[in-house]
């Protein structure tokens, strides 16, 4: 438990949240831990992505959005009003489940991030596209044809583009909705180990339905239901020794 | 049972009457406008301005309409397209729905259905109102005017299309709301190549709008400040005169604007062809 | 943070240009109205809108006959333009093959982005001595062919294109199960189209319609062009009419020399303006109660 205790990377206090009037997260209160992979655990349609999209504050997005409580990076409030977004969500980069690459050549959609954040230098672009390629495994594969149109990828390919481009940023935290439920069993595999792999510098939350795959991952393991937390510990325990009769039950298949 | 087969058959043969009658008048207003124009088209009628006369039978050409059409239409367009693409993303620059972008877009449907010949009533009370004289800027303000909020909803319809998907990957990345509308932009950009050819060949081949705004002149145009003769103009002209043979170079010219539009509207489908390759379906 | 107030100041400028575009509608309205009010002064609603005198130097600005005319015209295009835009609009949507279909929608875009001046063209080249020569002689009328049969003739091909491609946008969107479940039921195709198709599209198709209506209200110089301009009201289709568009249009030169001329053009206009927009805005209300429905 200790790297909860010191530093986690998100310390989330009595964080409510509703949309359009009805309330989708309650009271949530968790830790996440700098530099591991936490894994989101729960039913569909209980809150699990909405809960990781407050972190980078693409819930924004949404129509009437109300929120209490607070999610705090690294000690500071990330819903204080002077906080500025484009580097909260510089920091905290996002991959969806769907892979979404930009209308642009596969070199482009990995360089979008630097573009926009201000990096014009072509040397520093160069390098670094093709090093973040590299950790997705995806350099040898496109080297040959970076002016291609990132839309004639596959989709596993495209997938790991996407984590390509999410880390030409430098971010400190990676936000992973289900990002292999769309992806064939490979893909899903080579992904998995990426991930598994990039941990020990990022810190890396990963929503997911498929309690296999928690297993894999997982060194934290959070068990979100009905938009409140029921069981949250590291993964070994919580997997072997829930607390909470909600949690054996969903462990056990027995829902959800 | 017999009745139901022979219902079917007598609609059926009404539909393919009623399309053949389309087609029909299709082909015969395209072929009518070639085949007559073609008959008195002189590479003179090209490269020739009016001499003194024209409209009387003497010799000369159209070169001063051709030029005049091309010039407004040009200008209009660039005018319009630095207004209507701000216009156009400002209405795509959140996630959510929104009364207020209803309202705009409400309002330029209106605008849009209103008749040009309005345009160019206003047009030319507010020009009479300051004293200008018409003339080839404002032929192109006032087509400016009529085409944008057509321009405007084209290019709108068409952002409408983005997968929402890719606002959200531009924003998830740290990107600012115009950072995120460029990137809207790529994704639309044959849409808008398109709006843009299809809305020149609508201003150019226009004439209530600039019957009064731009004037009509027989010399080529030269000036931003004087009136300037135009295509649909001239052939209006050509057409209402006792001569025959002037009336015949009403057809020459109304082929020429025919094959004006036509490039125009073949160009924007290549050319959006052509710009498709980045786009993700 | 110079990248978040680039961001501001450019989301700030594009909003203020949406919004001012926003006003060129109302902007129009203010001038017509403004132009138009003088003609109040001498004349009463009544007598402009039904009033048949139309003697500019004596002062007499009645606009009947050219809303007659207008009325007229438009009415026949219509007439004409509605049957043959819905069942061509059926025949591409559901019973030509997809190599038809394919070849002939493109022609329908192009009969779309023809200039009216060459529909006027045509109009006198082909409808005007047809008209002449072999329609009015079949009924035992004499006419120039200038006359309002030509004029809703040539302005029913220009409004074609646009009922038949929103027709067909809307026959495509009615879902193929609903058809297959009819046609399981042995339905004709026919009888798919009366009753189900219909039934599902005709409020889209009566905002289609509507805005044909009002394309066809606010149409110029093809019409000018072949409808005889003559102010009187029409009482046959052989007869020359003067719709308010021609009206506006011939007329801008004399306008200034006349006293109360321009305000009798504006208020044409802005008669015309007030029709074409009461036709615009219940199309969009149509089309909103169609979007709530669904």
């Amino acid at each position: 438990m200790d790297p909860l205790k010191d530093d986690p990377y998100f310390d989330i206090r009595n964080f409510s949240l509703s949309i359009n009037k009805s309330k989708i997260l309650k009271n949530i209160t968790v830790k996440i831990p700098q530099n591991r992979i936490t894994v989101i655990i729960g039913p569909s349609g209980c809150g699990k992505s909405t809960l990781l999209n407050s972190m980078n504050r693409l819930i924004d997005l949404s129509e009437d959005l109300e929120t209490s409580g607070s999610i705090l990076l690294k000690g500071y409030d990330i819903f204080d009003p002077m906080v500025d977004i484009t580097e909260l969500r510089r920091k905290v980069g996002s991959i969806s489940q769907t892979p979404n690459p930009l209308p642009m050549s596969i070199f482009d959609n990995v360089a979008y991030g630097l573009k926009i954040h201000g990096i014009q230098d072509k040397a520093i672009t160069m390098s670094t596209v093709e090093s973040c390629l590299n950790k997705v495994g995806l350099w040898e594969e496109v080297k040959m044809r970076l002016d291609a149109p990132a839309s004639t990828l596959s989709i596993g390919q495209q997938q790991r583009l996407c984590i390509a481009r999410a880390l030409a940023v430098e971010p400190e935290a990676l936000l992973c909705d289900e990002a292999t439920s769309a992806l064939d069993p490979i893909s899903a595999h080579q992904i998995e180990s990426e991930l598994l792999l990039l941990k020990n510098n990022y810190t890396i939350v990963f929503v997911t339905h498929i309690l296999r795959q928690a297993k894999r991952l997982a060194d934290y393991v959070v068990f979100v239901y009905l938009g409140e937390i029921v069981e949250y510990g590291p993964a070994d325990t919580f997997f072997t020794e829930p607390k909470d009769p909600r949690t054996k039950a969903y462990i056990e298949g027995t829902f959800g | 049972m017999k009745r139901k087969s022979m219902e079917e058959y007598f609609f059926k043969i009404l539909m393919v009457v009623s399309i053949l009658i389309v087609l029909g008048g299709i082909l015969s207003v395209i072929f009518t406008v070639v085949l007559k124009g073609v008959s008195a088209l002189s590479l003179s009628m090209l490269i020739e301005s009016p001499h003194g006369g024209y409209y009387l039978g003497g010799g000369g050409g159209i070169l001063n309409a051709i030029l005049g059409s091309l010039y407004l239409a040009c200008g209009a367009i660039i005018l319009s397209i630095t207004l209507s693409l701000p216009v156009a993303m400002s209405l795509h620059q959140s996630t959510m729905k929104s009364r207020y972008v209803e309202y705009i877009r409400t309002s330029l449907d209106i605008a849009c259905g209103i008749p040009t010949i309005i345009y160019g009533a206003v047009v030319f009370t507010i020009m009479v109102f300051i004293g200008a004289r018409s003339s080839l800027f404002w032929g192109m303000i006032t087509v400016a005017i009529f085409i944008l909020p057509i321009m405007i909803r084209s290019i709108d319809e068409i952002m409408l299309q983005t997968p929402k998907k890719i606002k959200i990957a531009a924003f998830a990345l740290g990107s600012t709301r115009t950072e995120m509308l460029s990137v809207v932009v790529k994704q639309s950009f044959p849409g808008i190549v398109t709006a843009i050819l299809l809305a020149f060949g609508r201003g150019i081949g226009d004439a209530a709008s600039i019957l009064f705004t731009a004037g009509y002149s027989d010399s080529l145009p030269t000036s931003l400040f004087e009136p300037v003769a135009t295509l649909p103009l001239a052939i209006l002209f050509q057409i209402s005169s006792p001569y025959p043979v002037v009336q015949q170079r009403a057809y020459a010219s109304g082929l020429i604007l025919l094959v004006i539009v036509l490039t125009a509207s073949i160009a924007s489908r290549v050319l959006s062809k052509k710009f498709m390759k980045y786009v993700v379906k | 943070m110079e990248r978040g107030s680039l961001d501001r100041w450019s989301i700030r400028f594009m909003s203020i240009i949406a919004f001012l575009t926003s006003l060129i509608a109302i902007i129009i309205a203010i001038v017509l109205m403004w132009k138009s009010f003088p003609l109040l002064q001498i004349s009463t609603i009544q007598e402009i809108v039904l009033g048949s005198i139309w003697q500019p130097l004596a002062g007499g600005f009645g606009f009947f006959p050219f809303i007659m005319g207008t009325i007229w015209v438009t009415l026949l295009a219509m007439g004409i333009a509605i049957p043959l835009g819905l069942f061509s609009a059926i025949f591409l949507a559901e019973y030509s093959p997809g190599h038809i279909r394919e070849s002939i929608k493109p022609l329908i875009d192009l009969l779309a982005g023809i200039p009216s001046v060459l529909f006027g063209l045509w109009g006198i080249l082909v409808i005007v001595p047809w008209v002449r020569d072999t329609i009015a002689p079949m009924w035992g009328v004499s006419t120039t062919g200038y006359c309002v049969l030509t004029g809703g003739i040539v302005l029913s091909i220009m409004v074609l294109p646009l009922i038949i491609s929103l027709s067909d946008e809307l026959f495509r969107t009615v879902p193929l199960d609903i058809k297959k479940a009819s046609l399981a039921l042995g339905a004709t195709k026919w009888q798919t189209v009366k009753y189900v198709l219909f039934r599902k599209t005709y409020p889209g198709l009566l905002a289609a319609i509507i805005l044909g209506f009002s394309r066809a209200f606010g149409e110029t110089m093809a019409v000018l062009m072949v409808v005889g301009n003559v102010a009187k009201v029409p009482t046959s289709v052989f007869d020359p009419a003067y719709p308010l568009t021609a009206l506006i249009a011939n007329n801008y030169g004399e306008m200034l020399s006349i006293p109360l001329f321009d305000s009798a053009i504006m208020m044409a206009a802005l008669i015309l303006f007030i029709i074409v927009v009461i036709f615009n805005i219940l199309s969009k209300l149509l089309l909103i109660r169609i979007q709530k429905a669904v």
